[in-house]
């Protein structure tokens, strides 16, 4: 019989869960209920008990480490609660968020425990065994797995998964487990972030804008406008509050010493060797749309385009709707318009 | 003062992403159709870590580099032909499977194998690179059961930059959610970093490199050990191409002012 261990961790508070742990504990349920299999909550924080507050009485059992180590995230002492909690639980299937923190130190514990870890998880089904679906070949396949070894950990993407809601109020009882803590090589300095209104990556906004490379080529009138380019991205941000992607080769310009968007990094990249967001709509300017650009799109539900090139890849069954027109154009128009109605 | 380091960089080899995969299932499992005749390449961001490496490496003389890397030999050997111009290494191949089906536990055996193994490797020196997730399997684990089993628990994913300082101990920057970097001092090797792009630009060809690392690049591939890779009880139930053609609009008469007013009414819509 299966026993189901969910991993969770504080959010950078450290006061609550993070989104993502609790849509690991909405999924831990419901396979908890598909398998009949009992479920442990295993909690993460420098406050457990602080942190815990979003799980009331849900019926499982809940198991956590404290501790002032534990207020940031480090492979050594990360690694040593969370074996820790799963020695305590001895579950034989584990969930946990994809988060950084969780991926970091996975698949070291699942060494340490003798288990075996898959991630990227999407779905999880089956009824007599668990079946994982995730995407191989930076989501170009698609593939169904299933392990026989456990202790088996699973790693959800984020999104994937509504976030747990609580129907009680009632604080749950948590059990302390103690945490051998090996030597401590490594401080954690904190977070590096751009300013508050010069961050360009939204994780929770409706629309991601992808700029790609076209708009630091020169136009048709044989210049580059790559200060007009930033002032009409940098607005349309500013007025969606939309997410910034861009194209590898867009990000690349800059290391090679050509005219750049002075807020794009390699973290605004998406696609093959970028990341592949979640949003609820995606728009596209100035990108051909090929192959590694449009596999970063795959979790992009409703996708348009704007594009000089009538034969883009987008417009092959990879976009819902391709405007053939000027991005420079039609977004300063765009701006205008969205900013006339907020007026 | 410089330091000296013992860097070793997983990297495998992946499809080029212009490529059109199509997955196919076999006696052995799934692979891709004609998976060995489609060009490969170095994974992408392992490939960040080879060129942050050879920096690295390149900053602190008595410092040694090794690429430990596991595929068919006849597939390695086509990659290393272009990646030995870019930067000095030696190379450690590992004639094995190709593709991101086989399991991530095995391939992490075999690799902390052979890198406990490798001659005159200091392991109280030991930086260990790769990527922090490869383009076939995507897994993000590889590396880090790595470093597990060498005995490693210092560990950043997601890295984009190192500064190391005097006595050894380097400060590091792992990407986290939402567009952030956490920045973390180390106390020094041994650490495993999975690198994300970096900062280095790809280096340029260099054939003079290229013809140095040639020399030991061949007899390595023709003395590389075999390793059989264990599924570890994981099974395929179906592995498949995402259906996901959607039947485009494609507007190629709208005016500007049209085309804004589509969009303001597509992006207020819930």
């Amino acid at each position: 019989m299966e026993s189901i261990l969910v991993l969770t961790h504080a959010d950078e508070s450290g006061a609550a869960l993070t989104r993502a742990s609790l849509e690991a504990v909405t999924a831990a349920f419901a396979l908890s209920a598909q398998l009949s299999a009992p479920l442990t909550i295993g909690v993460l924080a420098v406050d457990s008990a602080a942190a815990a507050k979003s799980l009331p009485s849900t019926g499982a059992k809940v198991l956590a480490v404290s501790g002032e180590a534990f207020a940031q995230a480090r492979y050594a002492s990360d690694a040593a609660a969370v074996e820790a909690l799963i020695r305590a639980a001895s579950p034989t299937i584990v969930l946990a968020p994809g988060s950084s923190r969780i991926t970091r130190i996975a698949a070291g514990v699942a060494h340490r425990v003798g288990g075996f870890v898959d991630t990227h998880i999407t779905a999880l089904g089956g009824t007599a065994t668990v079946e994982a679906t995730r995407w191989f070949y930076r989501q170009r396949v698609e593939a169904v797995v299933t392990r026989a070894a456990r202790p088996w950990f699973l790693l959800l993407d984020a999104g994937t998964h509504q976030p747990f809601a609580a129907e009680s109020a009632t604080a749950p009882e948590i059990q302390a487990v103690a945490v051998d803590l090996p030597a401590l090589r490594t401080v954690v300095n904190g977070f590096r972030a751009p300013a508050q209104d010069a961050q360009t990556i939204r994780p929770d906004a409706k629309l991601l804008f992808v700029a790609g490379a076209g708009w630091t080529k020169k136009q048709p009138d044989g210049q580059l406008h790559t200060d007009e380019a930033s002032k009409l991205i940098l607005g349309f941000l500013h007025s969606t509050s939309s997410s910034l992607g861009s194209s590898k080769s867009l990000v690349d310009q800059g290391g090679e010493g050509n005219s750049v968007l002075p807020f794009l990094t390699h973290l605004n990249q998406i696609g093959q060797t970028g990341a592949t967001p979640r949003h609820a709509k995606g728009l596209s300017t100035c990108c051909h749309g090929e192959e590694p650009h449009v596999v970063g799109w795959r979790f992009i539900a409703d996708r348009r385009a704007i594009s000089l090139d009538p034969n883009c890849g987008w417009t092959r069954g990879k976009a819902d709707v391709v405007y053939v027109a000027d991005a420079f154009q039609v977004i300063a128009k765009l701006n205008a318009l969205l900013e006339a109605k907020k007026a | 003062m410089a330091n000296v380091f013992n860097i070793v960089v997983c990297a495998g080899i992946v499809p080029d992403p212009l490529q059109t995969l199509e997955p196919v299932t076999g006696p052995a499992g799934p692979g891709l159709k004609n998976e060995m005749v489609l060009p490969a390449v170095l994974d992408p961001w392992a490939a960040s870590a080879l060129y942050e490496a050879a920096h690295l490496a390149a900053q602190n003389p008595g410092s040694k580099l090794w690429l430990v890397s596991l595929g068919p030999k006849a597939k390695l050997q086509q990659v290393m032909m272009t990646v030995a111009q870019k930067v000095a290494f030696e190379l450690v191949p590992i004639d094995g499977p190709i593709g991101g089906f086989p399991d991530a536990h095995s391939t992490a055996a075999v690799l902390a194998e052979t890198i406990a193994a490798l001659p005159g490797l200091d392991k109280s020196k030991l930086l260990l690179f790769g990527g922090w997730e490869s383009a076939t399997r995507g897994a993000g684990v590889t590396l880090q059961l790595t470093g597990e089993i060498l005995g490693i628990t210092d560990q950043f994913q997601g890295v984009d930059h190192i500064f190391v300082h005097d006595d050894g101990s380097f400060d590091v920057i792992e990407r986290v959610e939402g567009g952030k970097h956490q920045a973390s001092t180390c106390a020094g090797a041994p650490a495993v970093l999975g690198w994300a792009t970096g900062n280095l630009a790809e280096p340029r060809n260099n054939p003079q490199v290229g013809m140095a690392n040639m020399r030991t690049i061949m007899p390595a591939l023709a003395k590389a050990k075999v390793a059989k890779l264990d599924a570890n009880g994981l099974s395929y139930l179906s592995v498949s191409l995402p259906k996901q053609q959607r039947t485009t609009r494609v507007a190629k008469d709208l005016t500007p002012d049209q085309i804004a007013a589509e969009l303001v009414e597509w992006i207020g819509a819930e």
